[in-house]
């Protein structure tokens, strides 16, 4: 396998530093050192099978819940091409073909899912996705190792808080008996909720979504900065290099690996945003605002008994999302990084 | 052979260069000096940001301790506190929709984690082994999940054929395994010396006995993590709740509690939520709601600073989840 062979100290390029870094050091080969007698191949498969029966055998719990609860749901995809009724089950229901998927593609409703999905996702990616990187560089600029573990205390905690909770907690700021409005009524402004508008509403999902999780996005990018040699830093001051020239030639470089990897993950997780927290809006602004494709398929499956139309575009949706991750892998590979897998 | 790599980057590599290391105490020699207006404004940033977290919690905190006459002064949340009472709290305690659903959430909660972990940690410790047999094709099996999922409605028709609508089980089972968790585990076990485990085989030691007596001490940081994952993932089960018991209120989590009476504003059964018949009416219902919020909070709030301090010991790269 290709991780552990080029194991070695860090690399001096900083640009190549991260990959290297992230991937490629674990210890090689540490449960078998001492079983092996050195310079024997390979062990027979049945002396194997019989030395690490008991290891397989506590993997299998783990194994019989993903294969019910993620396996099983992978066959019952098939119901995308039946009409589902819940009396005979998935084996028994009627197969009626691509006619779910004709409905789903003439249906006004879904291509407005779609739409806020797309929306809603490249709206988080330009204003949420810089966030974490420029905290963790502000964070990393602090000398005082005490402040930087309390500040960091405070930005990890809201991403433990539940998207019900979250919600809650912005309705009681923003919404229409909440601080915002209390104070524009106090100072005879005419009040705005802001839990109900539509027309803000994507921007108000993405404020949601920075406060819930643009502190715990922190701790990645602060792995990778505390991986940067700091020689490095070192020998560019003795060059001359000012802090922003630091900065600039040598963090950023050292980032892009992790920056990348992070920006793969968010493009094949496009069509994800935050259903929960769709779910839990759709009442206060309106279906038209609200829709994202995951609650396009609970409503228009589940809540109409229409199992096979939900499924439908259930299944749309990981079909694009699966081409999608294969795409954005492409794309970093084509910027010489590793993305989510190697070539 | 393709290396997946979401799992390198699990790897507990970054400890090799720990942040205390880096920057022990102050500025290294080389650093110019902080200019004054650099420090006022990291200073001011980052007071900003740290307020726009705790404001809001502050406040629904004092808010649930006011008076009704407290909170008709302010208008809405109490920002400072003055006549403060626990009349709240006493209200919904007394009330049983939130202490049942308090009850029904720590059962879920304390059943759900345990069964997590023990499944997790097991598989973890059975993939560890770099060249044990088998353990390929199981991880590709596992990692497949990350990625390919038959979506919410065959997952919803796999539950209810099994008989799970209205069930607990349906809220536990389905995500009790965490891929991730289990990656995260079994990269830390990995990473265990190789002659302490190959001390204990000598002295007769079994693999329960290893996992229990040499693994497991050796990474307790990272066992306290997944734990709180796997407990705070149980504690805000929301979504479940909806899908598979929507109409029984007597098994309702807290957060579905938080959701429907709260955030829907669904009359609480015995509270005068909007009447002023009732024998309560010296507590607002805006107190009443924000001592919901501030139930379903605490738990989280208590256990959160003993295992905080593991994060960057033990999860520096865990964020990758997203």
């Amino acid at each position: 396998m290709a991780a552990i062979t080029t194991g070695g100290p860090a690399v001096p390029e900083p640009a190549e530093a991260l990959p290297q870094e992230l991937g490629d050091l674990l210890p090689a080969d540490p449960g078998d050192a001492g079983l092996r007698p050195p310079g024997q191949r390979k062990l027979n498969w049945r002396i194997r099978l019989r030395r690490d029966k008991m290891l397989l055998l506590m993997t299998l719990p783990a194994i019989a819940l993903v294969l019910v609860f993620n396996y099983l749901p992978m066959f019952g995809v098939v119901t995308a091409f039946e009409f589902y009724d819940p009396l005979v089950g998935v084996l028994h229901s009627q197969f009626i073909g691509l006619d779910n998927f004709r409905q789903l593609f003439a249906d006004p409703l879904f291509w407005t899912a779609v739409e806020n999905t797309l929306a809603i996702s490249a709206v988080q990616v330009v204003l949420f996705f810089p966030i974490p990187i420029v905290l963790a560089l502000l964070l990393n600029t602090i000398l005082s190792s005490k402040v930087r573990s309390v500040v960091s205390a405070v930005l990890y905690l809201p991403h433990f808080f539940s998207w019900v909770l979250v919600v809650s907690v912005f309705l009681q700021m923003l919404g229409g008996a909440g601080l915002l409005n209390t104070f524009l009524i106090h100072h005879g402004v005419s009040p705005w909720n802001v839990m109900t508008d539509p027309n803000t509403f994507k921007l108000l999902v993405t404020s949601q979504a920075v406060w819930k999780e643009a502190g715990w996005g922190l701790i990645v990018f602060l792995a990778a900065l505390s991986a940067i040699d700091p020689a490095l830093y070192e020998a560019a001051a003795a060059d001359g290099a000012g802090r922003w020239r630091r900065m600039w030639h040598i963090t950023l470089p050292g980032m892009k690996g992790v920056i990348i990897l992070m920006l793969v993950l968010r493009l094949g997780n496009a069509l994800t945003v935050g259903f929960e927290q769709m779910l839990i809006q759709r009442n206060a602004v309106g279906h038209e605002a609200a829709d994202v494709l995951d609650t396009f398929a609970f409503y228009y499956g589940i809540g109409t008994n229409n199992y096979g139309y939900g499924a439908a575009a259930g299944l749309f949706k990981s079909v694009i999302s699966l081409l999608l991750i294969y795409g954005a892998n492409r794309l970093a590979h084509a910027f010489g990084e590793d993305g989510l897998y190697r070539k | 052979m393709t290396e997946i790599g979401i799992e390198g980057a699990l790897r507990p590599k970054a400890l090799a260069n720990p942040p205390q290391r880096r920057r022990s105490n102050g500025r290294p020699v080389w650093e110019e000096p902080p200019t004054a207006v650099g420090q006022v404004g990291k200073g001011t940033v980052l007071i900003v940001v740290m307020a726009l977290v705790l404001v809001p919690i502050y406040c629904i905190v004092v808010t649930s301790l006011s008076t009704q006459a407290a909170i008709n002064q302010a208008g809405g949340l109490v920002l400072v506190p003055h006549g403060l009472t626990f009349d709240a709290y006493r209200q919904v305690f007394d009330n049983g929709t939130v202490t049942r659903s308090l009850e029904v959430t720590f059962g879920i909660t304390i059943i759900g984690t345990a069964l997590s972990m023990i499944v997790s940690v097991l598989c973890a410790y059975g993939l560890s082994r770099s060249r044990s047999f088998g353990h390929r094709p199981i991880l590709m099996v596992l990692i497949i999940t990350m990625f390919v999922s038959g979506g919410l409605i065959p997952s919803f028709l796999v539950v209810t054929e099994l008989g799970g609508y209205d069930q607990y089980w349906a809220l536990i089972l389905p995500n009790a395994v965490s891929v991730f968790n289990i990656l995260v585990l079994r990269s830390f076990y990995s990473g265990t010396a190789a002659d302490l485990i190959d001390a204990a085989r000598l002295d007769g030691a079994g693999e329960f006995r290893i996992l229990w007596s040499v693994v497991l001490p050796t990474s307790r940081a990272v066992t306290a993590v997944i734990t709180l994952f796997y407990a705070v993932g149980y504690w805000n089960t929301f979504f479940n709740v909806m899908l598979y018991m929507p109409t029984d209120q007597q098994k309702w989590p807290i957060q579905y509690v938080l959701y429907e009476y709260v955030n829907q504003g669904m009359t609480m059964p015995g509270v005068a939520n909007s009447g002023y018949g009732g024998i309560h009416t010296q507590t607002a219902p805006l107190s009443l709601a924000m001592a919901v919020v501030v139930l379903t909070l605490l738990p989280i709030l208590i256990v959160y600073p003993f295992v905080q301090k593991h994060f960057a010991k033990g999860m520096l790269t865990g964020a990758i989840k997203g």
